[in-house]
């Protein structure tokens, strides 16, 4: 390929090993690229993008698949499926899934679609696809840091997928991991190397984190092409450049806590442990606090929410524009929205904590503090809205997901006001009304993001598009499905039915919502076959697809579609372009879109 | 950045970096917040978890002898030592980064030399005082001083001590596989070739942010 003689220089220092490079002092030299390099240890940020999405796609197929599995439980408790046994082994023995293999299909559910589907699969894959190719760089600054990244992910993977196998089963305390559950290997068989296996495979995935966000800050930072100032970048770059800050700044707390936590595995520490009792048997430990644990991981998970969001939000923002043909409503106000939810972030995480024992004096300022999230959060919001008021909407399967993302992050964020008053929480903490609130606010908005996403820069990626009417059925079954699934598990919380229970008929209070149980799940089971639908329609697409003609499919601003349909390494195979505004220039002057790379016109109007 | 500097320059526009800095030293200063995060986290959890105990054992008690004066009472004399010898080592790494700035490879190759020796000395030293905590019964999991208050004390103050300076002990350790590194570089006149010798200020910041942290370490350890 001819483009990758037009690499930038920085390309083979980085190869070579080193760090520092200046800009300019090129030297150009042809190389072929062998398989290896070409698709597995790639530096191409484009190559590496497909990596972390088709990772992120096994991984969420294994970790939707696991919800089928423990929704079946919930919906039959008393039935035997045959096959789960043949599935699970001992672990479903007669056909019935045992209550510890019920807690680890829970936990890695959680962990799987929360770390490694919605992190590292959406803004693993986003950030290294759009920040390069929108700023108008060659590629990230370190593309060999960029390349640990996902092999750092990919070990991550490796050593959670072993865990599955593993005798005594892999973590079953829940995504959260909380002490002293996981603290002690007496405690149930989900705590024993299970257990060190997840924190392996977590601090392992924090490292990735690592890698990629530094690469992403210094990248947006440091290589937007001329012209490109701050407030030149489309929104998806803001959103990407907020979420790698709050990885940076939020990560390594969790990975401090993991520490302690196998310190107290293995070392005989009690940093979390105190007055315990297991089997009957007093513990020695003394002194520590599981409270701190939870305070650690909290000052990461809620953080960790927003990572998850801001780059279905960026994304997200630029679909509607593009498909409505009209600028984004209130772009400062985006920025400055998105910049609020990033600083108030990492100042809410005790409302997780409201009934730890927290003292509800200090509870009384992260109520204030969560509930100011709503502000920016509704700011967002009513921009999107009016974005696409009266907008000309061309409805493309990416622009209905990101309509479907508004409608469930606006179902999603409203019930999040109910959980943020301490007093309300009381009654519905570890309920179903939570599961409610973030499978619709995180869980389904953050898909419907990265699915647009997936519509929308599939010509990008692989040069064809996804079949569109698959696309449609995609989205229709998606939408009905996933507010079917949630919104009657609201009641269920109200009405006290707690989570993680592994069988609810044994209750009389929860008796009543048996029929409903079963019709969640069978919603779960089509939705599910949905997504295989989606699934296949993404592999087929990739080698049958219709093929593009033109490099700018949508009609849009941004700097990717000056590329060729099939850049090769390096983007451009010229100069790299400059730019001149900003990137909603639609319907402006009676032309339908005037890309970012055209000079303002004597005469244009203001924007 | 070759391009000539103006006045007029807008810095925030594309084209060149907004600091006037290499993403490197960018992804170093970011990675060291990161850093700093984790450390303050070990730190405020060994805050939380004291505050919360009635009681805690003296520091001039735990760390009172000095390698080869027996029983002699000197309490946090060898501490300040380790501390002196980590700040000197500082001082070398400026002085490093000073001589990268002229370009003069003599004066940088003594100077990062020192400074390797100063973490050696460092980590020599902790290695001496976790020794001697050990053979007088402190581990993880195993503490053998009593609170200030004569009760027993738990063992988080051997815990936290051994895991945060462990922690901190391991970043040293790679500060110093960083230098030498960089210092075999110098020798091979890597940096020469590269016409300038910004690695030096790259593994300086780290050192610096390593020395810092100690600060820390040593003030919630040692002093409080
Ligand atoms: C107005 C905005 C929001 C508010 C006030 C809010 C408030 C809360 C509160 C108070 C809880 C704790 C409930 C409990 O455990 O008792 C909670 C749980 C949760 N929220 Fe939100 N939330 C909001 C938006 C979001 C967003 C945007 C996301 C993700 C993108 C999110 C994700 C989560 C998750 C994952 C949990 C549950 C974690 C768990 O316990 O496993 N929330 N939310
Ligand atoms: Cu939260």
């Amino acid at each position: 390929m001819s483009n990758e003689a037009t690499l930038h220089s920085h390309q083979q220092e980085a190869t070579h090993g080193a760090v520092a490079h200046d800009h300019g002092n090129g030297h150009e030299h042809h190389h072929e690229d062998s398989f290896i390099s070409k698709y597995v240890f790639s530096m191409d940020h484009k190559m590496i993008a497909k990596q972390f999405l088709i990772t992120g796609i096994i991984w969420a197929v294994i970790g939707a698949g696991f919800s089928v599995l423990f929704r079946l439980q919930l919906a039959f408790p008393d039935a035997t499926f045959p096959f789960l046994e043949s599935l699970l082994g001992h672990w479903a023995k007669g056909g019935h899934i045992s209550a510890e293999a019920y807690y680890a299909l829970v936990t890695m559910h959680g962990t799987i679609l929360v770390f490694f589907v919605l992190t590292a699969g959406l803004s693993g894959t986003f950030s290294n696809l759009l920040i390069p190719l929108q700023v108008g760089a060659r590629d990230m600054a370190s593309p060999f840091m960029n390349m640990l990244s996902y092999w750092f992910f990919f070990l991550a993977s490796l050593v959670m997928t072993a865990s599955l196998f593993v005798q005594t089963g892999p973590a079953s305390g829940g995504w959260t991991s909380y002490p002293p559950l996981s603290a002690l290997g007496d405690a149930s068989i989900g705590s024993k190397i299970g257990m060190d296996l997840w924190l392996t495979s977590m601090a392992l995935f924090v490292v990735s984190q690592l890698l990629g966000g530094l690469n992403y800050i210094s990248t947006i930072l440091n290589m937007r092409t001329k012209g490109m100032s701050m407030t030149k970048m489309p929104l998806t770059i803001w959103a990407f450049f907020f979420t790698a800050i709050l990885g940076v700044l939020s990560f390594p707390v969790l990975l401090s806590g993991f520490i302690l936590l196998l310190f107290d595995r293995h070392a005989g520490t009690s940093f979390y442990l105190s007055d315990l009792f297991v089997a009957g048997k007093v513990l020695s430990n003394e002194g520590g606090s599981a409270i701190l644990y939870q305070h650690l991981f909290w000052f990461l998970g809620h953080p960790e929410v927003y990572i998850i969001i801001l780059p279905a939000m960026g994304m997200v923002s630029e679909v509607l524009a593009v498909s409505s043909r009209k600028p984004i409503f209130g772009y400062l106000a985006m920025v400055g929205s998105l910049f609020a939810i990033a600083i108030l972030a990492f100042l809410v995480w005790a409302h997780h904590m409201f009934v730890t024992g927290l003292n509800p004096f200090l509870g009384a300022f992260f109520v204030l503090l969560t509930l100011l999230i709503a502000v920016p959060s509704a700011i967002k919001v009513f921009n999107w809205l009016t974005t696409i008021w009266k907008g000309s909407i061309r409805f493309t399967p990416a622009s209905l997901f990101s309509i479907g993302f508004v409608s469930t992050f606006i179902s999603g964020g409203l019930t999040g006001i109910w959980l943020g008053n301490s007093s309300i929480d009381i009654h519905l903490h570890d309920t179903y009304f939570v599961i409610a609130h973030f499978h619709i606010v995180m869980g389904v908005s953050a898909f419907f993001g990265m699915f647009a996403g997936i519509y929308h820069w599939y010509p990008k990626l692989y040069g064809r598009y996804l079949n569109g009417t698959l696309g449609y059925i995609h989205f229709w079954i998606t939408l009905v499905g996933a507010y079917l699934i949630f919104w009657p598990m609201h009641y269920e919380g109200m009405a006290g039915m707690p989570r993680r229970y592994y069988d609810y008929s044994n209750w009389e209070s929860f008796k009543q919502f048996v029929e409903l149980n079963k019709f969640i799940s069978i919603v779960v089971f089509t939705v599910f076959a949905t997504q295989l639908l989606f699934v296949f329609n993404f592999f087929y697409s990739i080698f049958k697809g219709r093929k593009l003609t033109t490099t700018n499919p949508w009609d849009a601003t941004t700097l990717e579609w000056t590329t060729p349909i099939r850049p090769g390494h390096g983007n451009w195979p010229g100069e790299i372009p400059e730019v001149h505004r900003w990137a909603y220039d639609y319907s402006k002057d009676g032309k339908d879109f005037i890309p970012q790379t055209v000079p303002i016109g004597p005469d244009e109007s203001k924007h | 950045m070759d391009t000539a500097v103006t006045a007029k320059k807008k810095w925030w526009s594309g084209g060149y970096s907004p600091f006037n800095v290499s993403y490197g030293k960018l992804m170093m200063w970011y990675f060291l917040m990161s850093d700093a995060f984790t450390f303050g986290a070990l730190l405020i959890s060994y805050g939380t978890i004291r505050f919360m105990s009635t009681s805690w054992p003296d520091p001039n008690e735990v760390f009172r002898s000095f390698p080869g004066m027996g029983e002699a009472h000197m309490p946090l004399v060898f501490v300040s030592l380790m501390t002196f010898i980590l700040i000197m080592s500082s001082v070398t790494m400026v002085l490093a980064v000073h001589a990268g700035h002229m370009r003069d490879r003599k004066a940088v190759v003594k100077w990062m030399a020192w400074t390797i020796v100063g973490g050696i000395a460092f980590l020599s030293c902790q290695a001496w005082e976790w020794t001697h905590l050990f053979h007088e019964g402190a581990w993880w999991g195993r503490n053998p001083f009593s609170n200030i208050n004569g009760t027993v004390a738990s063992t988080n103050f051997t815990n936290f001590f051994f895991t945060i300076t462990g922690f901190h002990g391991l970043h040293v350790t790679s500060g110093v596989v960083l230098n030498i590194v960089i210092l075999a570089n110098v020798l091979k006149g890597t940096y020469e070739e590269r016409g300038h010798y910004e690695m030096i200020e790259k593994v300086g910041l780290y050192w610096h942010f390593v020395d810092l942290v100690w600060v820390f370490v040593f003030t919630c350890f040692y002093l409080l």
